[in-house]
């Protein structure tokens, strides 16, 4: 029983490895990828209930016990991620399954696209450094490749700045690795958690912490290691860029969350700097999201600007702020995908995302706009929507710890996303349409089965996100839940190490 | 030995970095191949440098009675290669994409993308 719970990793090795033997004939690998995906939705949701009745699930792989082998941990934070992992995935490979073109999907689309998926999902269940780092590999040498696939020659320029800063992170991410390893001669999470705290020269650590920093920092975008985020994420096809929007920069969040609060705890110099970077993102991102003109660099901005929230949760470190930053990531990795999703099904509508092109969506398409609007408004947090809830514990632990400065930053960080989005609904749904940029309807002349496919992803995410807003005592029961266990570290510990 | 190869790791990542803040694409790549090596490096330093005692317990006793190599870092480079070389090839063929489809080899040049796909 033990053993299944990398089933969800190993479901997506399988099928990537069949979807390679099934080589260019795209129209089977759409149906295998669906149909994969919501097995391993199926799986996810077995296992998070599992895991959530008999708490932390450990699997040592090849049965060397730890700290000698590799562990993969299965605690109420690991099976959520992997949950909403699998939600998204599952939105998005139907999305793709049309928005994605023939040429790409002959050329490994989809195969790729799973092989993404089973590293994500090694790195959140994954308790060994190194295999994390290898995990974080995985990802990054996929996303690569879906980012250059079509080899167009924007996608490329912005690919040698994605592919080089995401090399020097692993690099740094490495040395960070080896000091750790110099100090304390261990890669288990749980034993680093025990070796750390027993080491006399605390300076070594701090300085090996800001490595990690550093890594991670790059990876999940946060000030000031964000520059090449928006300018890569606008070029590749929105399916891919839902997977890299609302995926990709949060594995960079949950190594910080798990690193920081397991293995390096927070003291109060990594305190300061976290909540000056939380600060600095929310402001740096939200001036970002104002000055742009196209839809999808806009939305890039945003994801760096909210990215900030969640590091708010460490910068103010207590269980009410780490509740909200996890609220929010899960809040985040829905709709952010599904904001892609939606730039897409606009781009299939009028053939630009610059908004002094776009216009009239109100008119042509007005159920379609209701649901848009849904989504637009949860991304702001209007309440009850799902990006409201965990404002009020941000709001409150930084009352509580009397960080007003964070405080002001969020509320500057609220405002900015609120006015962005109202900016774009005029431009966008409301205004009338520049006569002179009218072009063909690419979505009103697609099958409808095809628009079905394209539209039943977003409502199904939508559907996800309004539950996390009508339903958020739930979801903050569970937030709460990891938070507990973040701050406290024993059982995790135990259930690992066995002692 | 041991300063030798600290010398070597500070040399490997001091051009490394120097290579890529060169504008350069070429460069920017053999900065981060470096950069590579270097951190390589690192872990079999700092796994402590053990000459000649491979870790394997001698056929007459149960335990090991001296110090061995740690196996680890040899491990962990081993991998950090394989992946390493696999990211290398990638982002080589790669600038090549990139040098036949721009025609230049700085990196100023690529901030074209105006259009969007």
């Amino acid at each position: 029983m033990n053993n299944l719970i990398i089933l969800p990793l190993l479901l997506h090795l399988f099928t990537a490895i069949l979807l390679l033997a099934l080589w260019r004939r795209a129209r089977i690998h759409r149906y295998i990828s669906v149909a994969s995906n919501l097995l391993i939705l199926l799986v996810a949701v077995y296992f998070s209930i599992e895991s959530w009745n008999t708490g932390i699930i450990t699997f040592q792989a090849g049965s060397w016990p730890a700290p000698f082998g590799i562990t993969f941990v299965l605690d109420t934070f690991s099976s959520m991620m992997v949950l909403l992992t699998s939600i998204s995935a599952f939105a998005i490979s139907l999305f793709s399954s049309v928005a994605v073109n023939k040429a790409r999907m002959k050329y490994g689309f989809f195969s790729i696209f799973h092989f993404l998926f089973m590293g994500l999902n090694g790195a959140f269940l994954t308790g060994d450094i190194f295999n994390l780092y290898v995990w974080f590999e995985v990802v990054i040498i996929s996303s690569f490749v879906l980012m250059t696939l079509g080899g167009k020659k924007p996608q490329m320029e912005s690919a040698i700045k994605y592919v080089a800063i995401n090399m020097l992170a692993s690099v740094i991410f490495l040395t960070a690795i080896a000091v750790l390893y110099g100090l304390t001669g261990s890669l288990n999470m749980a034993d680093l958690s025990m070796k750390i705290a027993a080491i006399e020269n605390q300076a070594l650590v701090n300085v090996t912490a800001l490595l990690f920093v550093i890594a991670f920092g790059i990876k999940s975008a946060v000030f000031p290691l964000y520059y090449w985020l928006p300018s890569s994420y606008h070029t590749p096809p929105s399916a891919i860029a839902a997977i890299f929007g609302g995926l990709l920069t949060k594995m960079g969040i949950y190594a910080l969350f798990r690193i920081f609060t397991l293995i390096f705890v927070p003291n109060e110099f990594l305190i300061n700097l976290f909540s000056f970077i939380a600060v600095a993102t929310l402001i740096t991102g939200s001036l970002g999201a104002i000055v742009k003109r196209d839809v999808r660099r806009l939305f890039s901005y945003l994801i760096v600007c909210h990215i900030g929230f969640m590091i708010a949760g460490l910068g103010l470190y207590s269980e009410i702020a780490l509740t909200g930053a996890i609220f929010y990531l899960f809040h985040d990795i829905i709709v952010k995908s599904n904001l892609f999703m939606v730039s897409g099904i606009i781009y299939r509508m009028q053939g630009t995302m610059k908004m002094a092109k776009l216009g009239g969506l109100h008119s042509t398409y007005p159920r379609l706009s209701v649901l848009m609007a849904i989504v637009l408004f949860s991304l702001v947090g209007i309440p009850p929507l799902s990006g409201f809830w965990p404002k009020i514990n941000l709001f409150q632990a930084g009352f509580m710890e009397g960080n007003y400065i964070l405080i002001g930053g969020m509320i500057i960080a609220s405002f900015a996303t609120l006015y962005v989005i109202a900016k774009m609904w005029t431009e966008v749904f409301w205004k009338d349409r520049d006569p002179a940029a009218e072009s063909e309807d690419g979505f009103a002349l697609m099958k409808r089965s095809d628009r079905i496919s394209l539209v039943a992803p977003v409502v199904f995410l939508t559907v996800v996100s309004l539950y996390i807003g009508f339903g958020a005592e739930n979801i903050m029961v569970v937030s709460k839940h990891i938070a507990a266990q973040m701050l406290d570290s024993e059982p995790y510990i135990q259930a690992v190490l066995g002692k | 030995m041991e300063l030798l190869v600290i010398v070597l790791i500070g040399l490997l990542y001091g051009s490394g970095i120097y290579l890529m803040l060169r504008r350069s694409m070429v460069k920017l790549l053999i900065g981060l191949l470096l950069l590579g090596n270097g951190a390589n490096l690192l872990i079999f330093l700092l796994g402590d440098l053990t000459k000649g005692r491979p870790p394997v317990i001698p056929p007459d006793s149960n335990i090991f009675k001296e110090v061995y190599a740690d196996p680890i870092p040899q491990a962990l480079i081993l991998t950090a290669i394989v992946i390493s070389f696999g990211l290398q090839s990638f982002a080589i063929v790669l600038l090549k994409r990139v040098f036949l489809l721009t025609g230049s080899d700085n990196l100023d040049d690529l901030n074209t993308h105006d259009t969007d796909i």
